[in-house]
């Protein structure tokens, strides 16, 4: 082989060859890259039906947007003039099974560190329920699928309910979360009598000033299909943890289950 | 006697290719949770003209029914978007490189001439330097909507939280739109950059990966004549 000499413009040639070959590997090294993070996110078990990587993100997620005990934000309120009347009705997850609203009670597991015991639950009439103080809130409904409503809602703040039954403590003693937040659980469990649709929630917003336990809509008895005849309103939430026809609530140090997070969505799901 | 000339600096390619997938996987994820409430389109006198999107536009790219599947990728990689989004802004800003990509006062007319240019009815070709007017003006804008798209997805997704700004913008449902509004002009500035990309030839393609362009010293000498007419 002869050993050829190279002109100064095929040695420019060869430069720029080399280094842009050089550039370009690094380049198709990144675009590799990129799938393998793809196909080893999506190659991970599932964690209640989310990729594992990005479950661990939303739960860091949700501590990051966590708000605080003492300066919960609020949701924002509307005039009552302003609340539809044509109300949507989504979910019909247990309610399909028949109800008699007079035989209803509302039941309530109070918390124990072991399992608890017949005396740990109580039952509360709605009559019970409606002579608490009334709240009422107007609040732009936001369900987890995009669209939402101004609606109007009426019932007892649920921070209300639990100093009035001492619930939602360690010690079973009226919660204070100002000056005793540590001895409030960290989870309230809701489900429905027939236990087809449950919810998991994390305390601070359960007590959120704008949480109600509500028997009203529009200032008109709450209808079969919005739950009656008690639901969950909880304006920091979306929808799917407003639970309707709630038959029992119990506290947990531990994340209760929850219809939708099992099903892949935040467990969260704060607003 | 050609020579090579550095064009982007590794910081700026850096950030432009980890953008390119996390705004591909914003924009996939976005649709998966759109589907859900799937309510934009565009009337004229009642009659749709076009719905955002037409159920072939779903089926093709496989988005029905799941929902919870997107909302759980656009919530990891929003944080790769806001990080990337803001050290390319700290970098821009102190590495002095803001001169060369924000418009100057002259860019908002000269972007005209570089548009008529473009479309072949103007002969003259404009001042590019790194980036010509309409560029200076396209890249700058399409940063601020990158904001925008920040601002808004955080009102979504968190509006009690970031009360404020959710009244800012007109509440909740505006800001899903001007959500959804941005990311379609992110999808038009995505056709017209690609198109440009491609008629620039593979020089200006690859100066975004190597960092550098082949350049003719004539042509520099072409320019310095020019400025001396």
């Amino acid at each position: 082989m002869k050993n050829k000499i190279l002109t100064p413009e095929e040695k420019f040639k060869r430069m720029v060859r080399i280094k842009t070959i050089r550039s370009f590997s690094v380049f198709f090294l990144l675009i590799a890259a990129v799938f393998f993070i793809y196909h080893w996110t999506i190659n991970q078990p599932k964690e209640d039906d989310a990729y594992s990587p990005l479950r661990k993100v939303m739960n860091l997620n949700a501590k990051v947007f966590a708000r605080g005990y003492n300066n919960p934000s609020l949701a924002k309120e509307f005039p009552k003039s302003i609340a539809t009347h044509r109300v949507r009705v989504n979910g019909k997850y247990g309610l399909t099974s028949a109800l008699d609203t007079s035989q209803w009670r509302l039941k309530i597991i109070r918390f124990s560190s072991l399992t608890p015991l017949p005396s740990d639950t109580i039952t509360i009439s709605l009559q019970e329920i409606r002579k608490l103080p009334k709240t009422e809130v107007v609040f732009n409904f936001k369900c987890i699928e995009g669209w939402s409503q101004i609606t109007w809602w009426g019932g007892v703040r649920f921070s209300d309910f639990a100093k009035k039954y001492s619930i939602g403590t360690r010690s079973n003693q009226v919660p204070d979360s100002k000056n005793h937040p540590e001895d409030i659980v960290n989870y309230c469990g809701l489900s429905t009598p027939d236990g087809e649709y449950y919810v998991g929630i994390d305390m601070p917003s359960m007590m959120h000033p704008q949480t109600i336990l509500c028997y009203e809509m529009n200032g008109q008895p709450l209808p079969e299909n919005q739950g009656a005849p008690l639901r969950l309103i909880i304006p920091v939430k979306y929808g799917i943890k407003h639970i309707k026809r709630i038959g029992t609530i119990f506290f947990s140090d531990t994340q209760p289950p929850d219809y939708w997070a099992l099903q892949g969505y935040d467990y969260f799901a704060g607003l | 006697m050609k020579k090579l000339l550095g064009k982007h600096s590794l910081p700026v390619r850096i950030f432009h290719w980890i953008n390119f997938p996390v705004i591909f996987i914003m924009m996939w994820s976005g649709t998966l949770i759109y589907w859900a409430n799937d309510v934009y389109k565009i009337s004229l006198a009642n009659r749709v003209l076009f719905r955002f999107y037409p159920e072939s536009v779903y089926k093709a790219l496989h988005i029905p029914f799941r929902l919870a599947e997107g909302m759980s990728w656009h919530f990891v990689f929003m944080w790769f978007f806001f990080f990337n989004g803001l050290l390319y802004f700290i970098y821009l800003i102190f590495s002095g490189e803001w001169r060369e990509m924000f418009p100057k006062l002259s860019s908002f007319r000269d972007a005209w001439l570089v548009l008529l240019h473009d479309l072949h009815i103007r002969k003259k070709k404009p001042e590019q330097g790194k980036y010509n007017a309409a560029q200076r003006l396209a890249y700058t804008i399409i940063f601020f909507m990158g904001a925008g798209s920040l601002l808004t997805g955080l009102v979504i997704y968190k509006p009690a939280q970031f009360s404020y700004l959710t009244t800012v913008l007109g509440g909740y449902e505006a800001a899903r739109f001007q959500h959804f509004l941005l990311t379609i002009g992110f999808l038009l500035f995505f056709v017209i950059h690609i198109l440009q990309v491609v008629l620039a030839g593979w020089n200006n393609f690859r100066s975004v990966v190597t960092g550098w362009e082949v350049k003719d010293d004539k042509s520099v000498f072409d320019k310095e004549d020019l400025n001396e007419k």
